[in-house]
């Protein structure tokens, strides 16, 4: 089990290289220096400690998308439904911070609430239309993503419009979950109290999966469907379950971007980090501590690439193109295992 | 109620071509046993191709660049869906998250070359393909006006692959070697079918029609390339499960979606549509997709060893 976890953590490092390598690619032939760019990529994600709260803040919604991913995995469940469920938690929680006014504990407590809610009801669609109708859960994910699109598209601006037409109001300090000591700790960056809420889940998220009979059931329903319902356990209930708490994670990941890295809510844009929380539960081999060094690094491409755009004539989407790299090239590890194990071209045999 | 059908009915169809080129290019894939839900990212490689190819070449070959780009969007969507193809049948990979990548990749990677080349991420085209009426047809009675009327040539190249493609997957050795992989590939196997050939051809393919479906939608209504196609290669999956992995179910569900997508854009310009709330008709379509997948899930006809990696040796 040890080695195990030592390969992953080998492919997940390889899979990261051979992405900035390809990245190096695109670089050279489009006339940059890979070097120059990949220094202001990295400066402007570390280089001084409000850029390092930026980099926290950024990969906040992604310890949580990629959380929830994560956990669906185990059970077998691709969660294709994240951006919608960051839309509508992060929605939930920007209705509640818009209309209580109350004091900041008690507020922000009910904002969490909404959007750990909120985000469970859009999961457990999902979750139910395949454990009761074997609908396959990409497509029906998928459908969520763009119910949830098209009603935050015409409920914000009927209830809650903010100066512009694309945005809600913004909101309240006291609905904020940027908290001043941790603000002026970092010299003034994006980063909130949403990191804490992240870091809270990967614990109870952690022990679930190791340390309860609800994780056992879950994974071993992942391993093998019917073994797990041949050998008692209810194999619906548990999806629905795991799709019930991934849909709460991604949900919490809305709040933490909408109500603490921004304090608005965004009409018209599907947001990123929705699917980039695939792309870091994959990256993490999905274990809770993995997602929580992928969505860093993800943190800091995703925080640096501004700062290199304006440093160097690299567009900015070299992030995003490095990311997916790095997704392909997870997906496709068996040749980097292969690699090391050293029968490289003979990935039909498989085995350990 | 039957002015607002015949003024839409243009524009569905329009609409619904797209996505029915990529929606039986996803069938082409399944069926021989490789989930495709890069469709997508296809789409915009090959919206991608179209745009810079048009862009450059218009001047000289004026509407012919138009139709070239078409040839040009299939070429780089059938090469970007070679990614796919290695992944998930030489390598065994999870075939959703090859998919998923392709689809990250696809929008990342083609706004990247973009702002290099022309210096932003938004290609503009001048001109896009002429709307016109079929001449003769269009005078039959009733259906004259609805489906001759204010036509784009791209629909009937469309509506030819798909007559085509019926008839290659239903009357020929080779639709039913396809069919064979997407089924039982070891049967196929055991008689005398080389399965990834055969499953390399259907991903191949599977990128060709989802090129021509993402530069169809440029050349004709949308008219700019912006790294995206918003959904629609999603939205093909879905029409490719809810007609059943059939051609010409595949036909009737694009068909649905392009009305219901329609109805929802011009609601506003259509006074008999006003009194219901926009946000209902633009979820209309998503929900009544939910509900027929529900529906249909009984009998549901998916290829059995779609998504399954085949490997030899295991039975």
């Amino acid at each position: 089990m040890r080695l195990q976890v030592n390969k992953d953590f080998i492919v997940g490092l390889s899979s990261v290289f051979l992405g900035l390598v390809a990245g190096a690619i695109f670089m050279a032939f489009t006339g940059n220096n890979p070097f120059e760019g990949y220094n202001y990529l990295f400066a402007g994600g570390l280089m001084n400690l409000e850029r390092f709260g930026n980099t926290l803040a950024m990969a906040t919604p992604l310890i949580l998308t990629g959380l929830s991913v994560a956990f669906a995995f185990r059970t077998g469940m691709f969660n294709i439904g994240t951006p919608g469920q960051v839309i509508i938690g992060g929605l939930a929680a920007t209705i509640v911070g818009l209309t209580l006014n109350i004091p900041k504990p008690l507020l922000l407590s009910l904002m969490t609430l909404a959007a750990l809610l909120g985000g469970a009801v859009w999961g457990i669609v999902p979750g139910l239309l395949k454990a009761k109708f074997n609908v396959h859960e990409v497509v029906s994910g998928i459908m969520m993503n763009w119910i949830a699109y098209w009603i935050t598209y015409y409920l914000v601006p009927s209830y809650f419009k903010g100066s512009f037409e694309t945005e809600s109001r913004h909101i309240t300090q006291a609905a904020s979950l940027k908290a001043e000591w941790l603000t002026g700790l970092f010299k003034g960056s994006y980063i909130n109290l949403g990191i804490f809420i992240a870091l809270v889940c990967v614990v109870i998220i952690s022990i679930i999966l190791k340390h309860t009979v609800l994780g056992y059931q879950l994974k071993a329903v992942g391993f093998n469907r019917h073994a797990a319902e041949y050998s008692g356990i209810n194999v619906n209930r548990n999806i629905v379950l795991a799709m019930m708490i991934a849909g709460a994670l991604s949900g919490l990941g809305g709040q933490t971007l909408y109500t603490g890295y921004a304090s608005s809510i965004q009409i018209g844009v599907m947001p990123s980090q929705g699917f980039d929380g695939i792309a870091v539960a994959l990256l993490g081999a999905t274990s809770p501590v993995g997602v929580v060094g992928a969505a860093f690094f993800f943190g800091i491409l995703q925080s640096g690439k501004g700062f290199m755009n304006a440093m160097t004539d690299i567009p900015s989407e070299i992030g995003d193109t490095i990311i997916a790299c790095i997704i392909y090239f997870a997906a496709t590890s068996v040749l980097i295992r292969n690699f090391f194990d050293g029968n490289l071209f003979r990935s039909k045999k498989g085995g350990k | 109620m039957w002015s607002v059908i015949v003024n839409i009915f243009p524009y569905a169809v329009a609409f619904a071509m797209p996505l029915l080129i990529t929606s039986l290019g996803g069938l082409f894939s399944e069926r021989s046993g490789v989930v495709n839900i890069g469709l997508e990212g296809l789409m915009v490689v090959g919206g991608f191709a179209s745009a810079l190819f048009t862009v450059a070449f218009y001047p000289s070959l004026g509407t012919g660049a138009i139709w070239l780009s078409l040839i040009v969007a299939m070429a780089a969507g059938a090469l970007f869906s070679l990614l796919h193809a290695f992944a998930s049948i030489n390598l065994n990979a999870n075939q959703v998250i090859s998919g998923t990548a392709i689809n990250m990749m696809a929008g990342a990677l083609t706004i990247f070359l973009a702002r290099t080349i022309t210096g932003s991420g938004n290609v503009q085209l001048r001109m896009g393909l002429p709307r016109f009426d079929v001449p003769g047809l269009v005078h039959i009675p009733v259906i004259g006006r609805l489906i001759f009327r204010q036509t784009y040539g791209t629909t009937w190249l469309i509506i030819g692959i798909l007559a085509l493609s019926a008839f290659v997957l239903y009357k020929t050795a080779f639709g039913l070697r396809l069919r064979a992989c997407g089924e039982h590939p070891h049967a196929a196997d055991a008689a005398g079918i080389n399965v990834y050939r055969i499953r390399y051809i259907g991903v191949l393919i599977s990128g060709a029609m989802s090129g021509l479906g993402g530069a169809t939608i440029l050349v004709t209504y949308s008219g700019e390339f912006s790294g995206s196609v918003a959904g629609m290669g999603f939205l093909a999956l879905a029409a490719l499960i809810f007609g059943q992995w059939k051609p010409l179910g595949v036909l009737g569900a694009t068909f649905f979606f392009g009305f219901a997508a329609t109805l929802a854009n011009s609601s506003q310009a259509e006074p008999a549509l006003k009194a219901i709330p926009e946000v209902v008709l633009k979820v209309f379509p998503y929900v009544v997709t939910l509900l027929a997948l529900v529906f249909f899930s009984k009998s549901t006809q998916a290829p059995r060893a779609s998504g399954e990696p085949y490997e030899k040796g295991k039975r």
